[in-house]
């Protein structure tokens, strides 16, 4: 018999980085299924493909690039190749989706040191990547294909949040209700705020969130855009109608809330929040783009170091000066 | 109700069922005890016998080595063997050592004993100072130092810990089932000495028979204080903080707040000494553990080797285990020993043998949960990384020394990052650069 040694506490917990992932594609599932429904099988297949071939890259690149033989696959790849999927249009090519997650894995991932070293959410950043590589693919929608069997044969449209920006809030062609179930033009993973928040209610009771990120980022852009509203509501648009389009939800549940990428304390994380929401509006009223989500965040994403330093918990027995 | 507890925290697995329900049995007597000089915070004792000489129960084989140190005595009536150095796992250091080989039934030397109330406060703490007495929750400060406070520091509270957070053990359980009489004794001395008007006493509520027990028992003398079952609730500062809301200030002492924490086992080491005579030579310990036959409660002499105890005591190691890591005290701040014949020391409260489990760890994936528990409200993650990096300062500006090394963190994290054992050392490597404090 031989005595071990070893470092206390000579007790942990059986939780691991794969259990986290593992839990992250579960609530990502129900939106998934939505997606399958909305915009059919390929948009879902985008998502498994993106999942299996992250997973194959990385390995890839831990077995021969960073030679590391220790390396054990932990889901964080599919991950990210789901979430990827998830915030390109249902009609993207196959080979489009790898190459964002080639940049995504290989670039935003692994250049800057791996997991947990990435400054930038890397599907954020494959996403990113994409949108200025084929911005016509990138910005081509469809309407949700409940009744077709080819998505080729489906008819292009604008999302909500472009007829906002272009004609005017009067203008938009969706009720609240499809927004809220998904039925409308969007990326594959955004549109249906009920699954996702199905998704998100499985995380926060597996403790796998930071809570402050989604209730600040959602919030700001609730109050932010009701003064908006207030000032003119037919170029602005409700507050609910920010909220339930475009990627804010999947942004805010499921983006912004990426353990890597976001800040340590509540505090930290509602600044992070705060920021992204604010941002994201500025976007949607005033920029190019009708939609500010994905970059709001990948902005905030840069700021976390910073927003670390200086929101630092208060030390037991800490006197108050 | 809402129990009295602290913010951060984690529940381990608490695996008191092994033992808890199985009364304290006097061990038999060992052959050989190998006695350390250094069993106390500060300075090692100087030994004062000589090999080939004959010694008694209770007679001093050690002398304090300085102010913050303790008296050593001999736990069993025999001979000197041997006189040496050898390693201390506890203090990671090679410490004088007396060994004694035993010789027939206890001969006692006594203390000057009887009724407490007739002795003077200075004779009092001169009889726990000769008795060797220190903390025996695990931390082994000598206890006369903690109960002599500079005279500006007012002490106004007396915390009995008896929360034994630790998983596995239940030897304070069982002593406040078993020897409520005695204790309260103890802490009706220490009382006398610190002149304190509140004295509370704290229990997890894992452990209802005891604060039932103990309400009753020690009504109108004791307040009984349930806490929440949460690791680490038997923290000095966290007890406090559970008990009073005061939070001892960083870098400070019990005593800065008005409050003098003492352990269950030391209140009853303390009636020993006092009321009986007999210095601190034995102690209540768990044997426990998956790797072990029978697990339980001992009354065991000190110096008594773990081999020894798990043979005879344990019953053995489970058959068919290749590996195991024996730990004196519990899981979270055991500390394992890598020979096993180690001597048990005063502070021991439990002898935990676990069948070892290797756990293959990713980097940190900044889930914030280590931020969550910690007790102390530090960043565990950003002190493993600056210690990775040797940016000591650094880190001693986040508060590397307010550590307590609970191992809340490192238990929790999800990518197996070894928090404490960079802290650990990265304590030691900034002290060694810097002096102490900043």
């Amino acid at each position: 018999m031989k005595l071990i040694t070893g470092n206390a506490p000579h007790l942990r917990n059986n939780d691991t980085t794969a259990k986290v992932m593992i839990d992250v594609i579960i609530a990502l599932i129900p939106a998934l299924i939505g997606a399958w429904y909305f915009f059919g099988f390929y948009a879902f297949f985008l998502a498994i493909l993106g999942a299996i071939f992250g997973e194959l890259f990385e390995l890839f690149i831990m077995k021969y690039l960073r030679k590391d033989k220790s390396f054990v696959p932990n889901g964080s790849a599919a991950v990210t190749g789901i979430l990827l999927a998830m915030n390109v249009s249902p009609a993207t090519p196959w080979w489009i989706m790898i190459i964002g997650l080639i940049f995504a894995l290989g670039v935003a991932k692994h250049a800057f040191g791996g997991l947990g070293m990435n400054i930038f959410n890397p599907a954020l950043a494959g996403r990113a990547f994409l949108l200025v590589s084929f911005p016509v693919t990138m910005t081509t929608w469809y309407r949700p294909a409940l009744s077709f069997s080819k998505w080729i044969d489906v008819q292009t449209t604008a999302t909500p949040l472009a007829i906002l920006k272009e004609k005017g809030f009067s203008q938009i062609d969706v009720s609240y209700a499809d927004l809220f179930f998904g039925n409308r033009a969007g990326s594959i993973g955004e549109t249906s705020v009920l699954l996702l928040l199905i998704g998100f209610i499985y995380l926060v009771i597996r403790g796998r969130i930071k809570l402050m990120i989604p209730i600040s980022y959602i919030g700001t852009v609730f109050l932010l855009s009701s003064i908006f509203y207030f000032i003119n509501p037919e170029r602005f648009g409700t507050p609910l109608f920010h909220i339930l389009s475009g990627g804010l939800m999947l942004g805010a549940l499921f983006m912004a809330t990426d353990m890597v990428t976001s800040p340590m304390t509540p505090k930290g994380q509602a600044i992070f929040g705060i920021g992204a929401g604010i941002m994201t509006l500025l976007i949607r009223y005033f920029a190019g783009y009708p939609e500010g989500v994905s970059l709001s965040i990948l902005l905030m994403n840069g700021f976390v170091p910073l927003i670390d330093r200086y929101t630092q918990p208060r030390i037991f027995g800490e006197v108050k000066s | 109700m809402r129990l009295a507890t602290f913010k951060g925290g984690v529940h381990p697995p608490e695996r008191k069922e092994l033992s808890k329900d199985i009364p304290i049995q006097k061990a038999p007597l060992p052959e050989k005890v190998i006695v350390f000089m250094q069993q106390h915070a500060g300075a090692p004792a100087k030994p004062v016998v000589e090999v080939g000489q004959r010694v008694k129960t209770g007679q001093i084989i050690g002398e304090p080595g300085g102010f913050i140190s303790a008296y050593v005595h001999s736990p069993v009536t025999g001979t000197v063997v041997e006189v040496k150095k050898i390693s201390n796992v506890i203090f990671s250091a090679a410490v004088e050592a007396v060994t004694i080989q035993r010789e027939g039934e206890d001969e006692w030397e006594l203390l000057p004993h009887g009724d407490f109330e007739k002795f003077s406060n200075e004779e009092l703490i001169e009889n726990i100072k000769k008795a060797g007495i220190v903390g025996l929750g695990g931390a082994m400060f000598p206890t006369h130092v903690k109960l002599t406070p500079p005279k500006d520091k007012k002490i106004d509270t007396l915390i009995i810990n008896g929360a034994e957070c630790e998983p596995y053990l239940t030897i304070d359980h069982r002593m406040m089932l078993e020897k409520y009489e005695e204790i309260l004794l103890g802490i009706k001395i220490v009382k006398k000495i610190s002149g304190v008007k509140n004295v509370y006493i704290g229990i997890e509520e894992n452990k209802k028979d005891a604060i039932d027990l103990l309400k009753e028992k020690w009504k109108g003398q004791v307040i009984v204080v349930p806490l929440k079952t949460k690791y680490p609730q038997g923290a000095e500062k966290q007890l406090i903080y559970a008990i009073t809301r005061r939070e001892v200030p960083r870098g400070g002492l019990p005593m800065d707040v008005g409050v003098v924490v003492q352990n269950v086992s030391t209140m009853f080491a303390i009636k020993e000494a006092i009321i009986d005579g007999k210095p601190l030579i034995e102690r209540g310990l768990t044997v426990t553990g998956e790797a072990i036959n029978k697990p339980g409660n001992w009354w065991v002499r000190i110096g008594t080797p773990i081999s020894w105890i798990i043979d005879n005591l344990g019953q053995g190691f489970k058959d068919g285990i290749e590996n195991v890591k024996v730990l004196m005290g519990g899981p979270m701040m055991g500390i394992p020993i890598n020979k096993i014949d180690t001597p048990i020391v005063k502070g021991n409260n439990g002898i935990t043998s676990l069948i070892p489990e290797e756990q293959k760890g990713t980097f940190c994936i900044r889930c914030s949960y280590c931020v969550n528990v910690c007790p102390m409200g530090l960043q565990p993650y950003l002190l493993d990384l600056l210690g990775k990096k040797k940016r000591y300062d650094e880190a001693a500006q986040i508060g590397l020394l307010d550590c307590i090394e609970c191992g809340s963190c490192t238990y929790i994290c999800p990518a197996k990052v070894e928090h404490v054992k960079t802290i650990k050392l990265a304590k030691k490597v900034y002290r060694a650069l810097r002096g102490g404090r900043k």
